[in-house]
């Protein structure tokens, strides 16, 4: 056996193990990079799922803007308030109250409320269906279950099931807008989660066209409009639209709504899925309501 | 053989007729690990193209002139590969992140993952035991040219294929799939229908 072999790959391993560390060790102290010690301290106030919601690649992204300045202590749209006051105590700065906020969907019409006028074969995808024709609801104003926002949303709080039934779960919901970034009919706004009154319809045909389209659709009627002892709905476009600044919650559109296009969110820590919509019983109505309260 | 000619038909063997994804089966974990949007593969694909034709200089280095003359090369070949791979990886990943920030912010998260890519091995390997991964016994070396040239060669055929793939699975993943074939597997098929496509340049030039 050829023993010199051994003590030839020992030095030859040794050697280079010994010059690339000592080169290593040069670079690391030659090339070192100053950071900001904050970066670092706000990446940890941060809650790390890099979702992508503040427009920037990544936790640590948005963590150098911040330190930067070049984003606000609030950048974080999925962390919501807790976060943007950590990151306020790091960068120094008090934060004002951040309201939560969470989606909604305006669009209550499932696959048995509104007709279905085609069958929609191509990309799966509502910005695809919306080019191609407007998919294959009745409705040119409403949901097209394509299911585009439920994969855009990065915590999945949105689902949709196979009577097109749209949930958004409100324990899970950031409020972080991607979802009203990416639907293509602009069916969803992000709105305070205090928020109880809903109009779930942005339909914006009227009275028996309304209908004709969608049996739960807003026929622009101003019933709500008159009842409304805030000035809070009104009627533009042919839809009823909430402004949450003024709505008090008192819940009397949705009473008055002849089609029950109006429905009251009733929140419930013991739902899985933070609560459900509604009906309040009909004042303004004559007889028993023509559906029953589920939405 | 013209010499100019000589260098383009081992750059087209290497990228294209023995294509170190399709053809060798090397490198499979980034193939399907970034795979998923256009933009990541791109930012792996110009790191490894970087990285590649840099691990096989030092380690064509390496070999010619340390390994080979004291005649332990033929075992010692890869822990010491990987051991420059690794160290050369980590050297660059600093001078980039001191020189230039905004080409640390394209490659800077994939060149820690290619320190220890098996194609990188791979090609460093080939390039001073040529045809070792396809059992050929080839008796000849690469000079230094010649080693750079066919490293640039798996290395852009590795990129070719994996932007092309991942330009793939984005369409896929917009498709009608089945439910069971949805994600991976229907990518694992879409890779072999891809793989004997590529086995329509086997035989070309007889490489």
């Amino acid at each position: 056996m050829d023993w010199s072999l051994i003590w030839k790959a020992a030095i030859a391993l040794a050697g280079f193990g010994a010059l690339l560390g000592a080169v290593l060790a040069v670079a690391s102290k030659r090339f070192y990079v100053e950071v900001d010690p904050r970066v670092e301290e706000v990446l940890n106030a941060l809650p790390g799922s890099n979702c992508g919601a503040c427009g920037l690649p990544g936790c640590e992204a948005a963590a150098e803007a911040v330190v930067r300045g070049d984003a606000p202590l609030t950048i974080c749209r999925a962390g919501g308030p807790d976060v943007a006051s950590e990151v306020g105590k790091v960068m120094g700065v008090e934060v004002g109250t951040l309201v939560p906020m969470v989606a909604h969907i305006h669009c209550r019409g499932g696959a048995t409320l509104s007709p279905i006028r085609a069958v929609y074969q191509g990309v799966n995808s509502c910005r695809a269906a919306e080019t191609a024709g407007g998919g294959g609801k009745a409705c040119p104003f409403g949901c097209l279950c394509l299911e585009d926002c439920a994969k855009v949303c990065p915590v999945n709080a949105i689902t949709i099931d196979e009577d097109c039934i749209r949930r958004v779960n409100v324990k899970k919901c950031t409020g972080c807008g991607l979802c009203a970034d990416v639907c293509p009919r602009d069916l969803i706004e992000i709105v305070p989660a205090s928020a109880a009154v809903f109009v779930r319809c942005k339909c914006q045909y009227t009275g028996k066209k309304a209908l004709s389209v969608c049996k739960v659709a807003c026929i622009g009627c101003r019933k709500c409009e008159k009842v409304c002892p805030a000035d809070a709905i009104h009627v533009d476009n042919g839809f009823a639209t909430i402004d949450y600044d003024k709505c008090t919650d008192c819940g009397e559109c949705a009473m008055a709504c002849p089609t029950d296009s109006i429905q009251v969110w009733v929140a419930d820590e013991g739902h899985p899925e933070g609560g459900e919509f509604m009906l309040p019983e009909k004042k303004y109505r004559k007889g028993p309501d023509k559906e029953g309260a589920e939405a | 053989m013209h010499e100019a000619w000589r260098y383009f038909l081992l750059f087209f063997g290497a990228s294209i007729v023995a294509n170190i994804l399709l053809i060798r089966f090397i490198a499979l974990c980034p193939f399907f690990g970034v795979s998923n949007s256009l933009e990541t593969s791109l930012g792996m694909s110009i790191s490894v193209i970087f990285v590649m034709v840099m691990a096989t200089s030092v380690s064509w280095l390496a070999w010619n002139y340390a390994l080979e003359p004291l005649g332990v090369g033929q075992f010692l070949y890869i822990p010491t590969f990987i051991l420059v791979i690794a160290s050369l990886v980590q050297f660059v990943e600093m001078v980039i992140k001191k020189t230039s920030p905004p080409l640390y912010r394209a490659m800077g998260i994939y060149l820690p993952l290619i320190t220890t890519n098996c194609a990188v091995l791979a090609a460093a390997t080939e390039s001073v035991k040529p045809g070792f991964f396809t059992k050929l016994n080839i008796a000849y070396n690469y000079g230094f040219l010649e080693s750079v040239v066919y490293t640039l060669g798996v290395a852009v055929g590795f990129s070719l294929v994996l932007i092309i793939f991942s330009a793939m699975r984005e369409r896929i993943d917009l498709a009608p799939v089945p439910k069971f074939f949805r994600g991976v597997p229907i990518a694992f098929i879409a890779a072999a229908l891809f793989s004997l496509a590529f086995m329509g340049f086997a035989g070309m030039f007889g490489l």
